[in-house]
C-alpha cells in the first residue's frame, strides 16, 4: 500500500506540534473558544453530548495491521476501550480528553495517520470501494486514483474554505460499493475506446436535508486529465456555489439550480484553460503511485479448493458465514472476507480494542497485513486464501466477530444518534439493536435475504437513511422520539432516494412496523425476488396497506 | 417560571458539568437553580465568565423532585447527565 513520502510526514508532524501549541494556548486562556474551535475541528476534534469526539481519517478505508493496532492502543490508553467505524470509512473515538489529543495525534503520526480533512469545509477524505485491489469485478484498483486525489486535495490552498464540505468517492468496479452517486463528486473507472483506463464523472449527489442523486457530467475523462478536471469542477462550484445559506451551499444545490448541462458547460470552459497546465498527470507520476499499490505476493493456487469445499459441507455454520460474508476475489484461490461489526443486539460499527488487536493479528496471519473499513461500518480482510477461511472463521468466533449477516437485515447502518451526537433529534442505536435482535434468527434472516436498512438520528443523514432499502429517520415530535420510514432507497449503481411510506412511528412501534414491512414482502415476493425487487415491482401500496390499513 | 440551571462541557476533558453556587460540578443535583429570567441571565453571565474553564454554557429546564434532586425536562439533557443509553457502563451512570 501507499507509504508516506517525506513531504507527507513533515506536514503531519508539523500539524501535530502546531495543534499541541494551540491546545496549550487554549488551556492557558490565551485563546478563546471562538478562536480555538475552528482549529480543533481542523484536527478532527469535535465536542459531542458527553465529551469530545476525535475523528481519525482512514484514507479510502485502507488500514494496515500496524495502524489497526495503533487504533486499538488509542482506544485502550486514551479512550474507553472502543471505537466507532463510520459510513465515511473513518473511525471515531468518543471520550478523548482535549489535553491528551496532541499525544493521540502524535501516536497516530507514528503510523502515518492523522485527523486532517475529517472536518471543515474542505475536500474531505476520499472514499472508495472497500474491496479495492481485490474485487473480481474490478477494472483497476481505485486506490491509485484516491491517492492521487488525496495528494492534490490535502491542504489545497484554493479549496480549504469551500462554501461547504466536499466529498469524493471512487469505484473501479461494475458494482458500486462506494455509493458514488450520493457524493459531491463520484468517479467510476471505465475503459476507453482503446482499452485505456479513464473515468466517468458524476456530480451533485448528496443526502442530508435535500437528498439528491448525482448527475453524469462526463462519459469518459482520460486518466491524465483527472486533476485538472476536478480542479475545474471545484472552481466552478467555489465560484458559483451559494454561501448565503448553509443548507444550500452544497454542489448538489448548484447542479440542481443551474442544471447539469449548464454546470458541465461551465466546467468544460474552465477546464479548457487549465487542462494542459501544471495539473496534467504525467505517465511517470501515475506509474509511481500505481507501484505503491502493487498487489501482494499472491500464491499461484487452483480456483477451487477441495479442503474449503469439504469444510463447508461438514460445518453448516461455516457454510452460512461463507455464503453471507465471503466475496469473490480477482485472484484464483483467494477470497475477500467481510467481518461484520453488527452482532445481533450490538452497536453497529463499534469494535473493542481487543477486537481491533485480534483483527490486526488475523490480517497479519491471513491477509498480507491488510485491512479495509467498509462504508457499511464493517471491516474487511481483502486477501484471504480460501484454504485459510475456516481457521479465520474460528478465530473470529473467539472474539465475537463472526456474525454471518453481511448484506442482510442484520447488517444495519446507523449513525450514533442522540446517544452521542449533539445534533441528534432522536436515538438511532437502540432502534438498530432492537431490529437486529428481532431478526436474530439466522434461518429467518437468510430467508429474508438481501435488504439494506439505514438509520439516522437527524436530517443530516449520517446513517444514509435515504438510500437504505428501508430507511429510518429519527425525529423529535413534541419531545418524543419518533421515526419516519422511507422505502425504496438504493446506494449502489441503481442509486435512488427512498420515499416516505406514511406517518411516522413512536419508538415502541417502529420495530413492529419494520417487521410488518418484512412480513408483507415475504408474503408477496415471487421466487427468489429480493426485497427491493418486490418493492420495485409492486410499489408501496401493499406495504402501506399492511402498515396503515386500506381505509 | 420553570426551573432553570446552567450546563456546559469542561474544557479539559469535555465532560458534562453544571454551574453551582460557587463553581462547577459533575452532579446535576448540586446545580444552582434559577426561578426567574433575571436569575438565569445572572447565572449565564457567571458561567460565561468561566470561558477559560468550560465550553458552550447554556440554560436547561429542570424539574425538582420532592427529594430535592433535579431532572432535566428534555431527554437529550437527561442523557447528558447519565451517559449513552446504549452503554450503561459509560458516563456518569456507570459510577
Ligand atoms: C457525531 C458527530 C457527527 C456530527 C456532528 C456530524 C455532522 C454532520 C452534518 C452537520 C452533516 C450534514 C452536512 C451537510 O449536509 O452539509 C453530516 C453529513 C454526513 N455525515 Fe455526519 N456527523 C457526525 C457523525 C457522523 C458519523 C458517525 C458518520 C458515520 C456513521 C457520519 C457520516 C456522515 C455522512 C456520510 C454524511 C453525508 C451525508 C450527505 O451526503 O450529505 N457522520 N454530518
Ligand atoms: S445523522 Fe444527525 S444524529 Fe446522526 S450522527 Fe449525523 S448529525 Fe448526528
Amino acid at each position: 500500500m501507499y507509504v508516506y513520502d517525506e513531504l507527507d510526514r513533515g506536514l503531519v508532524n508539523e500539524r501535530v506540534e502546531e495543534f499541541r501549541d494551540q491546545v496549550s494556548r487554549r488551556i492557558s486562556g490565551e485563546l478563546t473558544e471562538e478562536q480555538f474551535r475552528p482549529l480543533r475541528l481542523m484536527n478532527g476534534l469535535y465536542l459531542q453530548l458527553h465529551a469530545y469526539m476525535l475523528r481519525v481519517a482512514v484514507p479510502y478505508g485502507v488500514l494496515s495491521s500496524t495502524q489497526m493496532r495503533k487504533l486499538a492502543r488509542i482506544a485502550r490508553v486514551y479512550d474507553r476501550g472502543y471505537g466507532h467505524f463510520t459510513t465515511r470509512q473513518n473511525i471515531q473515538f468518543n471520550w478523548p480528553k482535549l489535553e491528551e489529543t496532541p499525544d493521540i495525534l502524535a501516536e497516530l503520526a507514528e503510523v502515518e495517520m492523522h485527523a486532517i480533512q475529517t472536518s471543515g469545509n474542505c475536500i474531505r477524505n476520499t472514499t472508495a470501494d472497500q474491496f479495492a485491489g481485490a474485487a473480481a469485478d474490478e477494472l483497476e484498483d481505485p486506490r491509485i486514483w484516491c491517492e492521487i486525489i488525496r495528494q492534490w486535495s490535502t491542504f489545497h490552498p484554493e479549496f480549504t474554505f469551500l462554501p461547504r464540505k466536499f466529498k469524493i468517492a471512487v469505484t473501479g468496479a461494475v458494482s458500486d460499493r462506494a455509493a458514488i452517486k450520493v457524493h459531491d463528486i463520484g468517479i467510476v473507472l471505465v475503459q476507453g475506446a482503446d482499452g485505456e483506463v479513464g473515468f466517468e464523472i458524476w456530480a451533485g449527489g448528496g443526502l442530508g436535508r435535500t437528498p439528491m442523486i448525482a448527475k453524469k457530467i462526463r462519459d469518459f475523462l482520460p486518466a491524465a486529465d483527472l486533476l485538472s478536471y476536478l480542479e475545474a469542477m471545484l472552481r466552478v462550484y467555489n465560484r458559483f456555489g451559494r454561501r448565503d445559506n448553509k443548507y444550500k451551499a452544497r454542489i448538489k444545490i448548484l447542479v440542481h439550480e443551474i442544471g447539469a448541462d449548464a454546470y458541465r458547460d461551465a466546467v468544460e470552459a474552465e477546464w479548457a484553460d487549465i487542462r494542459d497546465g501544471a495539473l496534467a498527470l504525467p505517465e511517470q507520476e501515475i506509474s509511481r503511485i500505481r507501484e505503491a499499490f502493487t498487489p501482494p505476493a499472491f500464491e499461484v493456487l487452483d480456483t477451487a479448493s477441495t479442503a474449503f469445499e469439504a469444510r463447508k459441507f461438514e460445518d453448516r455454520g461455516f457454510a452460512r458465514w461463507v455464503a453471507s460474508n465471503v466475496r469473490r476475489h480477482k485472484v484464483a484461490g483467494y477470497a475477500i472476507a467481510n467481518i461484520s461489526l453488527k452482532p445481533a443486539g450490538g452497536i453497529p460499527g463499534d469494535a473493542t480494542a481487543e477486537q481491533m488487536d485480534a483483527v490486526a493479528d488475523y490480517a497479519d496471519r491471513w491477509s498480507f497485513g491488510e485491512l479495509r473499513v467498509a462504508h457499511e461500518q464493517n471491516l474487511v480482510l481483502p486477501h484471504v486464501r480460501q484454504d485459510d477461511l475456516y481457521d479465520l472463521w474460528l478465530a473470529l468466533g473467539s472474539v465475537e466477530l463472526d456474525a454471518p449477516n453481511i448484506g442482510t437485515l442484520g447488517d444495519i447502518i446507523a449513525c450514533p444518534g442522540m446517544d452521542y451526537c449533539s445534533l441528534a433529534t432522536a436515538r438511532s442505536i437502540p432502534i438498530a439493536q432492537q431490529i437486529s435482535e428481532r431478526f436474530a434468527d439466522l434461518e429467518r434472516l437468510h430467508d429474508i435475504g438481501s435488504v439494506s436498512l439505514n438509520i439516522s438520528g437527524c436530517i443530516n443523514a449520517c446513517g444514509h437513511h435515504h438510500v437504505g432499502n428501508i430507511g429510518i429517520l429519527g425525529v423529535d415530535k413534541k419531545g418524543e422520539e419518533f421515526y419516519q420510514v422511507t422505502l425504496g432507497g438504493q446506494a449502489d449503481e441503481n442509486a435512488s432516494i427512498g420515499k416516505i411510506i406514511g406517518p411516522g412511528f413512536a419508538s415502541d412501534a417502529i420495530v413492529d412496523a419494520i417487521e410488518t414491512i418484512i412480513e408483507t414482502y415475504l408474503s408477496v415476493r415471487q421466487d427468489d425476488e429480493s426485497f427491493i425487487g418486490t418493492l420495485n415491482r409492486l410499489g408501496q401500496t401493499p406495504f402501506k396497506e399492511a402498515l396503515y390499513g386500506t381505509a | 417560571m420553570a426551573l432553570e440551571i446552567i450546563t456546559a462541557n469542561r474544557l479539559g476533558d469535555g465532560l458534562v458539568i453544571f454551574l453551582t453556587a460557587d463553581g462547577w460540578s459533575a452532579r446535576i443535583d448540586e446545580a444552582a437553580v434559577s426561578e426567574s429570567k433575571d436569575a438565569t441571565a445572572a447565572l449565564l453571565a457567571r458561567a460565561e465568565a468561566d470561558a477559560g474553564l468550560v465550553v458552550g454554557p447554556y440554560e436547561i429546564t429542570v424539574e425538582q423532585q420532592p427529594d430535592g434532586s433535579l431532572h432535566p425536562v428534555k431527554y437529550r439533557e437527561a442523557l447528558r447527565t447519565r451517559g449513552p443509553s446504549v452503554r450503561t457502563d459509560l458516563g456518569y451512570q456507570a459510577a
